[in-house]
């Protein structure tokens, strides 16, 4: 690990000032944000982030951990963890699938560390950005190329992706997030704003090395979900190698607003499969106003993922996510609510 | 087995212990550094306080140096084990304020002000194991014994924090912990059978 400066900051107005000098949504700003820590110190290992300054913003939990369930919707202050949302009875009851995408995450310790305004803006686990005794990777050292491309993929995203970088966003949570239409409340320079959580991540646009769309000093303070008539009739299904401990290589968040048989309200979120936390619109206007059976869920599925593009390793992932999101929507109409 | 520091001549672990002791006397900074508060100085250095195991311990440490290495190089505390360094093992789990987490991937530095519990921390003042520690050995829950540290500290965790009432709610809260050997079952009889004394005394 390169040698740092570390501050420790205890109101949000010096965690923006320290970071304002940065460039806009880059990978690599020499100021980095230190929240959980699960993220940054084990990329800091490994040479691939290397801040000149480590700015600690675990102080400001006492301001921005709260999570306020209301007739509105849910509120998730963004220095909670992850296990206090995953363990919220409110959570669990009335946003299943936002409980879901936290409990099937990472491990225990990982949970009691890891924030959720960390969890959101996670780095992929491509392992040619992870190595940086790889020269290509478009992430890591811009115009460098993508080693992922002809090399191993079978990890890697069939969404979202062009020639420049087919990293997979690796986040369960934000999948969900996107699906119920969350949006970040954001402190920064120029004041607070209200974004939607889709918008943080960018897509790679052959400038995979700009990871969101945070301006310089800003930091994301809170989440809010609306409370609408699918977010009970939720769940999160993650398909991946092993059954605890691994990120997914197909999952879906799944909302469903049912009238008797028929659909009234869809919300569909696709993970372990895009370059960025991927909410399948169209899919889910084609479910709106029709019965929800088997035949149309493969029908939406198809849907879901025409725009797939595979690599050699990962060919397998478009046939593994329209299944996955066959029986993620089955599952969801069967809830009992 | 004798124990290791009885053997007669120079141990691994009494000449660790003996270098480590004298790197973190040698700087003459130290005794100044006490009254001062937490702050990174200028040279990558930082000085603060790390509570662990009840004991308050002044340090000064190069600002890198993460939790798990300032247990084991500058504390002495080898108890907590280095597997992977990544966060993926689970060896070096310890608690922070009553939770379990990654020594490995959390600096030291930023731990100031928190209670830090090691696996020496478990036992009573007499040494009478935690009873999550004997249930390990009434149950062989290790073979190597590497990982059973990182394992008893989740385990602890898994009860304290609620997520031990079924054998499916052990497996899915234990996930984080890797056993090379393979003791996975006898870990979960081994929790099990400490699950009602170690709610009593957490």
């Amino acid at each position: 690990m390169r040698p740092f400066g570390y501050e420790r900051v205890g109101d949000v107005a010096s965690a923006i000032r320290a970071g304002r000098d940065t460039r806009q949504g880059q990978g690599d700003a020499p100021v980095q944000y230190l929240a959980g820590g699960t993220t940054l110190i084990d990329l800091m290992k490994l040479n691939v982030l290397r801040p000149e300054r480590v700015v600690d913003i675990a102080p400001l939990r006492t301001r921005y951990a709260d999570i306020q369930v209301g007739p509105d919707g849910l509120r998730l202050g963004a220095l909670a963890t992850m296990a206090a949302a995953a363990d919220h009875p409110a959570v669990q009851r009335d946003y299943p699938v936002l409980a879901q995408s936290l409990q099937l995450a990472a491990s225990a310790q990982l949970r009691n560390m890891a924030t959720l305004g960390g969890n959101v803006l996670q780095r992929t686990r491509c392992s040619y950005y992870r190595d940086p005794s790889w020269s290509a990777c478009n992430k890591r050292a811009p115009g460098s190329g993508c080693a992922a491309i002809g090399g191993f993929n079978r990890n890697h995203a069939v969404l979202g992706v062009d020639e420049s970088c087919i990293a997979q966003y690796p986040g369960d949570f934000a999948v969900a997030l996107v699906a119920l239409d969350a949006q970040a409340e954001l402190s920064g320079p120029g004041g607070q704003r209200v974004v939607s959580v889709e918008s943080l991540h960018r897509p790679p646009d052959g400038q995979a090395h700009l990871e969101n769309t945070l301006l310089p000093g800003e930091l994301i303070t809170a989440y809010r979900v609306p409370a609408s008539g699918w977010t009970r009739r939720s769940l999160y299904l993650k398909i991946r190698d092993r059954e605890s401990y691994e990120f997914a290589i197909a999952s879906a968040a799944v909302a469903l607003h049912m009238d008797g048989q028929t659909v009234r309200d869809a919300r569909i979120g696709l993970g372990g499969l895009a370059y960025r936390p991927w909410r399948a619109r169209e899919a889910e206007t084609l479910l709106v106003g029709k019965p929800l059976t088997e035949t149309a869920a493969e029908q939406v599925a198809r849907v879901a993922l025409a725009g797939a593009v595979t690599h050699g390793d990962n060919d397998y992932k478009p046939e593994l996510g329209r299944r996955t999101l066959v029986r993620a929507l089955m599952q969801t109409r069967a809830m009992e609510i | 087995m004798k124990d290791a520091s009885s053997r007669p001549g120079p141990s691994r672990r009494n000449f660790l212990g003996a270098a480590a002791a004298a790197g973190v006397a040698a700087p003459p900074a130290l005794s100044r550094a006490t009254a001062a508060p937490s702050k990174a100085a200028s040279n990558g250095r930082s000085s603060f306080t790390l509570n662990v195991n009840g004991r308050g311990h002044r340090l000064e440490l190069d600002t890198r140096t993460t939790l798990l290495d300032a247990l084991r190089e500058h504390l002495q505390l080898t108890g907590s084990k280095k597997g992977c360094d990544h966060g993926q093992c689970g060896a070096c789990t310890v608690h922070v304020n009553g939770k379990c987490v990654l020594s490995c991937l959390s600096l030291a530095v930023a731990h100031e002000g928190a209670a830090v519990r090691t696996i020496e921390g478990l036992a009573g003042p007499d040494g009478t194991l935690h009873p999550m520690q004997q249930a390990f050995i009434d149950h062989d829950g290790f073979q190597c014994g590497y990982c059973t540290p990182g394992q008893i500290m989740s385990a602890v965790a898994c009860v304290s924090e609620g997520h031990a009432e079924t054998d499916a709610d052990i497996r899915e809260y234990m996930s984080g912990n890797l056993c090379r050997c393979g003791a996975y079952p006898k870990i979960v009889l081994a929790i099990k059978q400490a699950r009602a004394q170690t709610r009593e005394r957490v």
